[in-house]
């Protein structure tokens, strides 16, 4: 790490206060705001939100989003790699952040070059089951999901989002910790999933709230546990797997970053920026709404937490043999 | 060169393609998995090798002389088509190529002159040196047609084209039309 | 019943309101000239405008859009029609009659009748979205991937009939399109697949509107310029008159096809309803039955004006079939409204099975405005006709290197992309080439647009049945559509087999 980029940390770490600069950087043209998923999806969700509130209350220049769909976010880190240095390019990611360098080394991504932004969220995981199952079983517990996925053995479909992605992650583990045989089967797109398990096609899920929102509101579906730290407060009755007895959290990031070696004076610009957003009503009350968590984090300590992160997860995916 | 021997180079040309296909496809199982079903790389695989069969069957009919193409004696090119056409694509090339320059091999062969010059570029070729238009009504598209793509991607649906090395040419209408940062 | 009335009353009330109007006028100009553009179809329209509806309320914001949808739908026949290009992949099936009835001169015809389809189809399905919302919902809901495919294997089956004469041309043209639609990332494993030459940026894949606009847009123009040649410079593109008095016979025409234009509505409505179908493959479906249907098939393809019909109807209904399982469910029917689904969510409105009973103003409201906006769009339509019509008599060495500087940048715009472009260029000239030799290239169009879905379905219906194939026919739902699908791809093969069983009867005697 050269001496540029330290200074360009220790400016971002001190850039939730922002201090007034005798010459302040500023885009010189629209940002581009490269979306690690297609449209429609979550993040593309929160991308278009955020957009909204930057224009809306004149915090910033305008953004354009773009979304770079492909290969559980391999083309969007690509991209990133090739926009090196540039000012005017930021990308929301996920946790395929880290996910997907690691089985694809052939990428030549090191997310240590990229800029770090601010976490604006860290969204949770629940897992759900129908109300009204096929086979009339009624399953309020996870004691009682256990039985059923037992009982059922390989004919017991769960639906997520990706081979090896964050739900198939949390499969593995249910699998591994209740010694079950669920099927994982992949859809693309956490609303499609949230619809098979609605229509009665998958078993189970391990959606995120949002993404289920609207059909346990209609009272087709139910959480039975969450992958939380503390119950959740729009799913009070659904305990968390601390709680019963598995000590297995995990979250997903919802975080700003800036191209690699974009320049300090610049990633200042947008820690302010997206700081200014974090704190704006609209960001807040779209947080409580969609249950997310975290605070924010920037600068040197959203690295730290990248780093520390990619290596839970390199564990993870060691575990399941997706990597050596 | 006769439309009959164009037939036969295109037929051997996808025939050839095909069988690339397969082969990149079988990087992938391509097999049948038991309780899954076809793996990763059976649907390309297959369907590529459909292809190949329609491609023999292409050449059976060219050797048999049974479709229209591989009965023609005509040239495959009327007299001047590949001046108009062609010269249409090679300068579609060149303008997309400025786009954002063009590397060949590690050789730069075009420079990075960004989209709106391109498409000037492109418009002099077209409406002034093929259509043989007036100075007037070339001067007039050249400098419309990139002016109001400009106006409609850039400033009313937010598009923006690359633009190489003409880029601070337009900061200062970013800034003027309030695009840039407050 | 009386409810309903009382309810869309109400929404009328909403959507009339000055500043809605104004937004419904404003959001169908604006759609027909997005959905005009060769490349930029509702979608990219709906994505590109949904940051500026901050500046109005909710409902206004939707009735914009949904206008915009409306609209795009309308003006995507215009291109297809006038330059042979879809303007957008739900009008590819209006090039197939629309393109030569504007060679023939006929153009204002293809544009009145596709007006007149258009608001037929989106005015019968309005009617069918208000009175029958509940229950349709329920179906789409149950719907899995066991009937995904199956309905994919019915569309397969539809386009049967639209092959060349070439029947060798025609299956590698169906093939080589699911093939590129199969390149980037196979969703099951989440393996990289036929990245070419290892370039990373085919891990991107290769997207329809690539595709559609090298071939519909670069290849035709080379093989227009050729045709220019040929014909010794003279464009091809023809005249045609706009009188009243056509209008009115045009008008007058089109009552034959009411029969065409029905089934064009209500097939596109329900495949619209259908997650993962929406405008393009309904609109496909319709031309397909439209042939099948019809006592002159021969005469498709060849400047029927059947053939604009059915599309034009099925495609408006299918963009309002696809707002169904968006507003009822939360679930959008098409990419369009996936985007607009996400606009509810920046607006702060919770789409889902609730919305009805808890934002009845939004929905009653976007509901009547749907009304609303196919008067507006008719209207606006055809006052636009004789400005389309005056397009065409531009000298070609004017108009064409327009076009291709659209192509070049819609080609960029959805992806922001160049590779995108070159292989936009790409496409074009091999697309071209292949023309030259007959090689029927709609299919490959086609099959690019639905081999994703497809491959799909079928992997994941059988990774949900491990691997039992009987899962498509044992489903109350799959294993009727699947049946009709397979008589239908097998009712040309036998029609073929009886007409050569004849002609040897007919020889031998």
């Amino acid at each position: 790490m050269n001496a540029k980029m330290m200074s360009a940390m220790l400016l971002t770490t001190t850039g939730l206060i922002a201090t007034p600069a005798l010459a302040e950087w500023k885009p010189a043209k629209p940002i581009e705001f490269v979306v690690m998923a297609g449209k429609g999806g979550g993040a593309d969700k929160a991308v278009r939100y955020m957009q909204g509130i930057i224009a809306e209350e004149k915090l910033g220049p305008t953004v354009t989003p773009v979304n770079k769909a492909g290969g559980s976010g391999a083309v969007a880190l690509n991209y990133m790699k090739g926009k090196k240095g540039d000012n005017h390019t930021i990308m929301f990611t996920l946790n395929s952040f880290y996910t997907t360098p690691l089985r694809q080394p052939k990428l030549g991504v090191n997310i240590e070059t990229f800029t770090p932004i601010m976490r604006m969220a860290e969204d949770t995981f629940c897992l759900w089951v129908n109300k009204k199952r096929n086979d009339g079983k009624e399953i309020k517990t996870v004691d009682e999901f256990v039985a059923a996925a037992k009982a059922a053995g390989s004919k017991w479909i769960m639906a997520g989002t990706g081979k090896n992605s964050e739900d198939n992650l949390l499969t593995d583990f249910l699998n591994t910790a209740y010694g079950l045989k669920m099927k994982y089967v992949p859809y693309k797109g956490g609303g499609k999933v949230a619809k098979q398990l609605a229509g009665n096609n998958a078993d189970s899920t391990v959606n995120n709230p949002s993404e289920q929102e609207g059909f346990y509101k209609a009272g087709a579906t139910r959480p039975l546990a969450c992958f939380t730290d503390k119950r959740l407060a729009l799913f009070p009755d659904a305990p968390t797997f601390k709680e019963i007895g598995k000590d297995f959290v995990y979250y997903m990031q919802r975080t700003v970053v800036g191209a690699p070696g974009m320049s300090a004076d610049a990633a200042k610009y947008y820690n302010t920026l997206f700081s200014k957003v974090f704190n704006s009503k609209k960001w807040q009350s779209y947080r409580t709404k969609k249950a997310l968590q975290g605070d924010p984090l920037a600068g040197g300590k959203l690295m730290a937490y990248w780093k520390k992160e990619r290596s839970v997860h390199e564990a993870m995916l060691k575990k399941m043999g997706a990597i050596k | 060169m006769t439309v009959r021997t164009a037939e036969l180079l295109m037929a051997l040309l996808m025939a050839a393609f095909s069988g690339y296909l397969m082969i990149k496809s079988a990087e992938l199982p391509y097999g049948w998995i038991p309780d899954e079903g076809p793996g990763g790389g059976a649907w390309p695989f297959w369907l590529s090798a459909i292809m190949l069969i329609c491609c023999g069957a292409m050449l059976v009919n060219w050797v048999r002389g049974t479709s229209a193409p591989s009965m023609s004696r005509e040239r495959f090119f009327q007299p001047g088509v590949l001046r108009d056409s062609g010269s249409v694509a090679v300068a579609l090339f060149l303008t997309i190529g400025v786009f954002e320059g063009l590397t060949l091999g590690g050789v730069p062969v075009l420079p990075a002159l960004g989209a709106y010059v391109g498409i000037f570029l492109f418009m002099v070729f077209y409406v002034g040196i093929l259509g043989r238009h007036s100075f007037m009504t070339t001067a007039l598209f050249s400098i419309i047609v990139p002016v109001a793509t400009f106006m409609f991607f850039e400033l009313a649906l937010k598009i923006i084209l690359p633009k190489g090395m003409t880029e601070p040419f337009f900061l200062p209408i970013f800034k003027y039309f309030g695009l840039a940062g407050l | 019943m009386t409810e309903i009335f009382g309810l869309l009353m109400d929404g009328f009330g909403v959507a009339l309101q000055p500043l809605n109007l104004a937004l419904i006028v404003f959001g169908c100009a604006a759609g027909l000239f997005i959905g005009a553009m060769p490349g930029l179809g509702s979608v990219n329209g709906v994505a590109i405008l949904l940051p500026l509806t901050y500046l109005v309320p909710p409902t206004g914001a939707i009735i914009f859009l949904a206008a915009l949808y409306y609209g795009a739908m309308y003006g995507g026949a215009i291109s297809s029609i006038m330059l042979g290009i879809p303007g957008a992949s739900t009008a590819v099936a209006t090039t197939f009659d629309g393109r030569p009835l504007a060679k023939k001169g006929l153009a204002d015809k293809a544009l009145t009748a596709a007006a007149v389809a258009s608001f037929v189809g989106g005015t019968i399905s309005v009617i069918l979205f208000t009175l029958a919302a509940p229950p349709l919902a329920h179906v789409a809901l149950v719907f899995g991937d066991p009937e995904e495919f199956a309905l994919m294997m019915l569309a397969f089956a539809t386009f049967v009939g639209l092959g060349g004469d070439d029947i060798a041309k025609t299956i590698f043209s169906i093939c080589i399109g699911l093939v590129l639609a199969a390149v980037g990332f196979d969703t099951v494993s989440g393996e990289p697949r036929l990245v070419f030459f290892d370039i990373t940026n085919f891990m991107d894949g290769i997207k329809f509107l690539v595709l559609a606009i090298g071939i519909y847009g670069i290849g035709e123009m080379l093989w227009t310029i050729e045709e220019n040649r040929r014909a010794g410079g003279v464009s091809q593109l023809s005249e045609a008159t706009v009188t009243w008095k056509r209008t009115v016979a045009n008008i007058r025409g089109l009552l034959a096809t009411w029969k065409t234009m029905l089934m064009g509505s209500v097939l596109g409505y329900f495949v619209g309803i259908l997650p993962a179908a929406g405008a393009t493959p309904g609109s496909l479906m319709a031309y397909g039955f439209a042939k099948q249907m019809s006592k002159e098939p021969d005469s498709f393809g060849k400047g029927n004006v059947e053939g604009v019909v059915a599309p034009e109807a099925a495609n408006n209904a299918a963009s309002t079939g696809s707002m169904l399982p968006m507003l009822t469910l939360g679930i959008p029917g098409s990419p369009t409204t996936a985007i607009l689904l996400g606009g509810m969510v920046l607006w702060g409105l919770e789409p889902g099975p609730r919305l009805f009973t808890e934002q009845p103003e939004f929905v009653w409201g976007l509901i009547a405005s749907l009304y609303a906006a196919n008067v507006v769009a008719l209207i606006l339509n055809v006052a636009f006709i004789p400005l389309f019509i005056w397009v065409l008599k531009l000298p070609f060495t004017l108009l064409a290197p327009v076009i291709f500087v659209l192509c070049l940048v819609g080609g960029y715009a959805p992806n922001q992309s160049m590779y995108d472009v070159w292989l936009m260029l790409l496409f074009g000239v091999v697309g071209y080439l292949m023309r030259k030799l007959d090689y029927p290239l709609a299919p490959a169009v086609l099959a690019v647009v639905l081999g994703p879905l497809a491959e799909r379905a079928l992997r994941q219906s059988l990774l949900i049945s491990g691997g039992e194939v009987s899962i498509f026919f044992t489903r109350a739902y799959s294993g009727p559509i699947m049946v009709v699908a397979i008589i239908l791809l097998l009712l040309p093969l036998g029609l073929m087999l009886r007409r050569r069983l004849r002609g040897v009867q007919a020889d031998s005697q």
